[in-house]
């Protein structure tokens, strides 16, 4: 373009001298830029020359470049939880080069862990996950120099649970914060001391053949700005009942199916953390204008629905939340003084005991009655749980929920035919709903009954006192 | 000539045990509730636990006459706090999801 054509309006001018300026400023970056990587260059020896070929794939992308890259370099991030989320999560992220992991969980690695939590082996059994994850991640990811093994990215290993006592004090030495946790109780209290440190969140959950992914309290902003994204508490401001809530012990998980929650929370993280700075607004999964409060989103998916992935459009801040609003109950004071109780907020499913001593065995008590005297054995497990292992001759009727349709099926499957004859034996997989199944008989016959009795603990009683080859699933 | 709605609704993140073990129903629900006022989600709710729920636990889906904590009710993939939640009125083919919320990791 001729440098100033005859008739160009002032307007225009203007416009190409602005455009001019905005050319010059981004040579200008990516100039600083490359004298910040010498800088880190000159001082970690070979270290940039190797980066370049090590994030090459990424860095040649326009949406990382040399800048996103840098920022992932800077970047801090936490992830909470190294489980079926956290491992894959924290794998990517530090394979992509970013600064500073911290690896925060207070368990250790079980058997029962290894299908899915890929950053831990059968040899790690007992270890602290936070060791574990972190023992992987440096295998995969130093690099040999000066005969020395030099680690990529610094780790923090935290090894314990997240608490409303430690939760302020670690989150503020971090820049973006990942809930990789399996409880209510601590998404509430993750969510609360982002809200509190002003960090955004990246929380992701996963259950059987589901999952969900929400960005929550981006940008982050103090509590009352309307400007800042919603945080957990806006979305869910009322926790689920205790009895709702299906760990993946109980419920189940796949392993691919957790796995792709956890990349696409390290997929988030990373659009998040390689942003230019200046719009810093929720483009990375929101869909909020400049004008209107930030909304969230919620990604779900579902392995065997087709499609497997959907959208949800969700609401941006609630002007009284609890902890985000211009009038919060929940402070960095009342958090710091123990004075919040999550685990009391949430519930605890309370554990069944709704039967009498007298109608209640043991393992050991029901294996040593004599076969004359074993009546039926009612196994109300699940038929895919029946069907894994069972003992020979039980009858199985799967607990519905509900003692008169669970009546209707066992009276289909003709196990209360022989009313005051034969005892019946109800068993389960941990003892409560055979109590409930126990108690449907024993409500039915209007409370008389003496023959119908339960197994206490179930099948991990049974497994721990009488079979110890019963298989521990 | 508005007696029906058709509308789909879905079921997910484990709610669909309660609905026959079935994630999308096509159903249509009366244009006007009982009130003779149209249909809302409100309306819709109280529908499906008279007439599509066959589980016994209605307390995992709605609780003192509201959907319970934990579950997401979206509109055309909308929360419907953004829609006027049980107020909403229902157009037909519209899609109602019930999401309940997972916590597993
Ligand atoms: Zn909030």
């Amino acid at each position: 373009m001729p440098a100033a054509e005859p008739d160009e309006t002032l307007e225009a001018q203007k416009a190409r001298l602005e455009e001019q300026i905005r050319a010059k400023e981004r040579q200008l970056q990516t100039l600083k830029a490359n004298l910040l990587n010498l800088d880190q260059g000159i001082r970690n020896g070979s270290h940039a020359a190797d980066e370049y070929k090590r994030y090459g794939r990424q860095l040649i992308m326009p949406t990382m470049g040399l800048q996103g890259q840098l920022r992932l370099k800077q970047a801090k991030v936490l992830v909470v939880g190294v489980g079926g989320l956290g491992c894959p999560a924290a794998t990517y992220l530090a394979g992509a080069g970013v600064g500073t992991l911290g690896l925060m969980d207070g368990d250790v690695v079980e058997l029962s862990n290894l299908h899915r939590q890929i950053a831990h082996s059968t040899d790690r059994v007992g270890m602290s996950k936070a060791d574990s994850a972190y023992k992987s991640l440096r295998a995969l990811l130093s690099y040999q120099c000066l005969s020395r093994l030099n680690p990529l990215v610094e780790y923090n290993l935290h090894k314990f649970h997240v608490s409303p006592e430690n939760a302020l004090a670690i989150f503020n030495s971090y820049d973006l914060i990942l809930d990789c946790t399996d409880h209510p109780t601590s998404r509430y209290l993750i969510s609360d001391a982002c809200v509190l440190t002003g960090k955004t969140l990246v929380s992701a959950s996963a259950l059987k053949t589901e999952g969900q992914l929400i960005v929550l309290n981006d940008p982050p902003r103090p509590p009352g700005d309307l400007s800042g994204g919603p945080c957990y508490r806006c979305i869910f401001p009322k926790p689920p009942p205790a009895e709702s809530v299906l760990s993946c012990g109980e419920g189940g998980i796949l392993g691919p199916v957790v796995g792709t929650m956890g990349v696409l929370q390290a997929l988030e993280a990373i659009k998040l953390l390689s942003r230019p700075r200046a719009e810093a607004t929720p483009e990375s999964m929101g869909n909020g204008t400049s004008d209107e409060p930030p909304k969230a989103s919620m990604l779900m998916f579902s392995a065997y629905n087709n499609p497997q992935f959907r959208t949800a459009r969700l609401r941006s801040r609630r002007s009284n939340c609890a902890v985000c609003s211009s009038t919060p109950s929940i402070t960095k004071a009342s958090l710091d003084s123990g004075s919040l109780d999550y685990v009391a907020f949430c519930g605890v499913a309370i554990p069944v005991n709704i039967l009498p001593h007298s109608l209640r065995l043991s393992p050991t008590e029901f294996a040593i009655l004599p076969n004359a005297a074993r009546g039926t054995l009612i196994d109300v497990r699940d038929e895919t749980q029946f069907a894994i292992c069972a003992v020979p001759e039980s009858v199985n009727v799967p607990w519905t929920g509900n003692a008169a349709s669970w009546l209707a099926h066992a009276e289909e499957a003709g196990v209360l035919d022989d009313e005051d004859s034969a005892c019946k034996y109800i068993v389960c997989r941990f003892g409560n709903d055979s109590q409930l199944a126990a108690k449907a008989i024993i409500d039915r016959s209007g409370g008389t009954t003496e023959k119908v009795k339960d197994i206490k603990g179930g099948f991990q009683s049974w497994r721990e006192e009488v079979d110890p080859q019963w298989p521990d699933y | 000539m508005e007696r029906n709605i058709p509308l789909t609704v879905e079921f997910t993140g484990g709610l669909e045990m309660l609905f026959s073990n079935q994630r999308v129903h096509k159903i249509s629900i009366p244009a006007r509730d009982d009130r003779k006022e149209p249909s809302n989600v409100g309306f819709l709710i109280k529908h499906l636990c008279d007439n599509l729920m066959k589980d016994p636990r209605k307390e995992m889906f709605v609780i003192d006459d509201s959907i319970r904590p934990g579950v997401l009710v979206l509109i055309n993939d909308a929360d419907w706090e953004l829609e006027g939640e049980d107020r909403y009125e229902l157009q037909p083919n519209d899609n109602i999801v019930f999401v309940s919320t997972l916590h597993g990791g």
